[in-house]
């Protein structure tokens, strides 16, 4: 008995049979002629672009010195009034503010997550052009579930973390693409309804970015 | 939509169809507000890129490396999904696709699923089969969500519930849902779906997916979307299904940096979405446990045998076409009668399913152009068109034998044809026109032509032979 396998890959090269046998794919040139990187961005002009861009989806956004996050990152959870927060297993030992209650992942269960009141991540890179924070289960972020849950994501971004342009971050990300990954612009947010956006969803909704200046 | 999302014979035709969407003012009104708005958003987020055109060309040129090699590229996606520990399953129709899922479901004895926003699975009728076998399907997307609850079907590759405006969707929701005291603020629509979904994403233990993007280099799956129920489903369950076309691979990581640019600009107007995922088989601790990717046929290969409507499987599905036409703004998606409505559905549908089962979608275009404009991939559109119909005339003039060959619109077409050809006959034919046209110009058009051809001229006006021709005055010339 022929498999589903072996008839849908015969249905293909029967159906491409005018493709010369000696064509390889390769042969079908793809000219990338649109921008890799902004040449003519200064580092400063980049962090602003990235912070104008979140704000611009409606995400709380705040630039800090270094010796500046571990008080801007408890002004923020004391602001919401936040009582349990919940963070990843490798979260640097200096971040989780006083006075709050932390759940440490690994371990945590959907319904302890969905009855936290936030979670602190870092992230792998940020791009500046579209305001997007890309988490890849690296260090400070843990699994996915962690930044899903709870309705509150308080993300910290490094200066040097953030790239210009979308074809940075994918060919930076290359070496880790098979980790799962997540690419975050703005909170959750729907265009079903007349097809304009609104803010809020599933996802948690609100999203707040600490970018700490580190270069 | 009934039990498979695509035409099995030759539906209502499209005009017919379409006469009822233009009775209907409301959904006239709700689909002019919302393309409107979405076409001028999508013009300043593709105005603020200097380098769209070399992403086009470069999205187009990934697409037809792929297409034209589509078994080598699907060979090393099975096995790099393999290798991360993920299930591959081929499907030859939208029958045997459905029964993986639902022998997938069986297996762990799933009473309940939740799904991502699909097309495919929408194509393929899924939800009717496993609500047959017995299992609850959730459609966690909002617009799919409305349409389920209203029991109506999709209009809109990316916005099912287009149709529907706000205080549409308010009462629904007051029905269905019973939540009372609700306004029509977008905003707290959302929260009641919100709510309503919570409980079904932390209980269910099986969800369904489609994929906008698999790497057959990795074996990495994407799926792009806004509210974060795609992530939802892509996290909780333990075991997860994602039913792809064929035609969805690309080869390798970093073409996504092509195309993560070029969807999310053309579907939602935005620079980026919300939120993508992506993943890579199985991971240990993170996700769904289980991960079964099903490669699906249905129709594809019988697009891929057209050299010419080909083009047609590069489509990202971002609706950046449906929401630029004219026909479609006024028509709605229902009178598409397929999952894939708009311009690119008035090709994709015939190509998948035959011409013969879907006679009358490529003639629901005015030619205009703008879908070919606004392509991010350039499928050129109007050609494969103007192909199709040709397609379209030649099976029915087969299927007709002689009384085929002598229908007045191909016995016309043939007549101008053979006038063409001389420039004797052309002047000549002029000559007779001229005097042939005098009972039907008035006021210097000419606005209905007798017999068989009245129908076509109902619409049209023509200008008649003027007095002496360009050719005839030159002549004249000293």
């Amino acid at each position: 008995m022929t498999t589903a396998r072996d008839q849908v890959l015969e249905r293909i090269r029967s159906a491409i049979r005018d493709v010369p046998e000696s064509e390889q794919p390769e042969d079908v040139v793809v000219h990338r002629n649109y921008l890799v990187a902004n040449s003519d961005s200064s580092r400063h002009g980049i962090i602003e672009q990235f912070m104008e861009r979140v704000a611009e989806y409606k995400a709380v956004v705040r630039r800090v010195n270094q010796n500046e996050l571990v008080e801007a990152i408890k002004d923020a959870c004391h602001s919401r009034g936040m009582t349990r927060l919940a963070v990843p297993a490798d979260l640097p030992a200096d971040w989780p503010p006083s006075g709050v209650e932390i759940l440490r992942d690994p371990g945590l269960t959907y319904d302890q997550l969905d009855h936290v009141d936030g979670i602190l991540t870092g992230c792998a890179l940020a791009i500046a052009q579209t305001g997007t924070i890309v988490l890849d289960a690296g260090v400070a972020q843990g699994r996915r579930v962690l930044t899903l849950l709870p309705d509150y994501h308080l993300c910290v971004v490094f200066a040097d973390q953030v790239v210009g342009m979308v074809p940075e971050a994918f060919r930076a990300l290359s070496a880790t693409s098979t980790r799962p990954m997540t690419f975050i612009s703005g909170p959750s947010a729907t265009s079903d309804i007349e097809l304009n956006r609104v803010e809020g969803v599933h996802g948690p909704r609100t999203l707040h970015v600490l970018v700490v200046d580190n270069v | 939509m009934g039990s498979e999302g695509l035409p099995t014979a030759p539906p209502i035709p499209f005009q017919d169809a379409a006469k009822v969407s233009l009775a209907n003012a409301q959904l006239r009104r709700n689909m002019g507000k919302a393309t409107r708005t979405i076409r001028g958003k999508r013009e300043l987020v593709v105005a603020e890129m200097p380098d769209w055109e070399g992403l086009r060309e470069a999205g187009r040129a990934i697409k037809e490396r792929t297409i034209r090699h589509l078994d080598r590229a699907l060979i090393q996606l099975e096995a790099s999904v393999q290798q991360a520990g993920g299930q591959v399953h081929w499907a030859r129709d939208a029958e045997e696709a459905r029964k993986i899922v639902a022998d997938v479901a069986k297996s762990h004895d799933v009473k309940a699923v939740i799904k991502v926003k699909s097309l495919t699975t929408d194509e393929i009728g899924l939800n009717a089969e496993l609500e047959a076998a017995g299992i609850e399907v959730t459609e966690t997307d909002l617009a799919e969500l409305i349409v389920q609850l209203a029991g109506d079907r999709s209009s809109h590759i990316l916005v099912p519930a287009i149709h529907k405006n706000r205080s549409e969707i308010r009462e629904l929701f007051r029905e269905k849902l019973g939540a009372e005291n609700l306004s029509d603020e977008p905003k707290e629509l959302a929260r009641v779906a919100r709510e309503h979904l919570r409980k079904k994403f932390l209980t269910t233990t099986m969800a369904v997916s489609g994929a906008n993007f698999a790497i057959a280099e990795t074996g990495t799956v994407c799926v792009v979307e806004s509210e974060g129920n795609g992530r939802m489903c892509l996290t909780l369950p333990n075991v997860l299904v994602s039913v792809m076309g064929i035609e969805k691979v690309i080869p390798e990581w970093n073409d996504l940096e092509v195309f993560m640019q070029l969807l999310p600009r053309s579907s939602t107007a935005e620079r980026m979405n919300p939120y993508t995922s992506f993943w890579t088989g199985v991971t240990p601790g993170d996700g769904p446990q289980e991960f079964h990717l099903i490669l699906l046929d249905n129709g594809r290969t019988r697009a891929l045998a057209d050299p010419h409507g080909r083009e047609s499987l590069y489509c990202i599905r971002c609706s950046a076409c449906l929401n630029i036409c004219p026909v479609y703004e006024r028509t709605g998606g229902h009178a598409y009668n397929s999952v894939y409505p708009g311009p690119i559905g008035a090709i994709l549908t015939p190509l998948l399913v035959g011409e013969q089962n879907a006679p009358s979608l490529p003639y629901a275009s005015s030619l205009c152009g703008a879908c070919y404009e606004v392509c991010p991939v350039k499928i050129n559109i109007p050609e494969i068109l103007i192909h199709l119909r040709g397609k379209v005339v030649r099976h029915k003039q087969d299927q007709e034998g002689l009384r085929g060959r002598l229908d007045p619109e191909g016995l016309a077409m043939k007549l101008l044809a053979w006038t063409f050809r001389e420039p004797g006959r052309f002047e000549t034919a002029q000559r007779l026109g001229r005097i042939g046209q005098w009972p039907l110009v008035k006021n210097g058009t000419i606005e209905h032509l007798p017999g068989p051809v009245a129908d076509w001229s109902a619409m049209r006006d023509l200008v008649p032979v003027p007095e002496q021709s360009f050719r005839e005055w030159w002549r004249t010339r000293t």
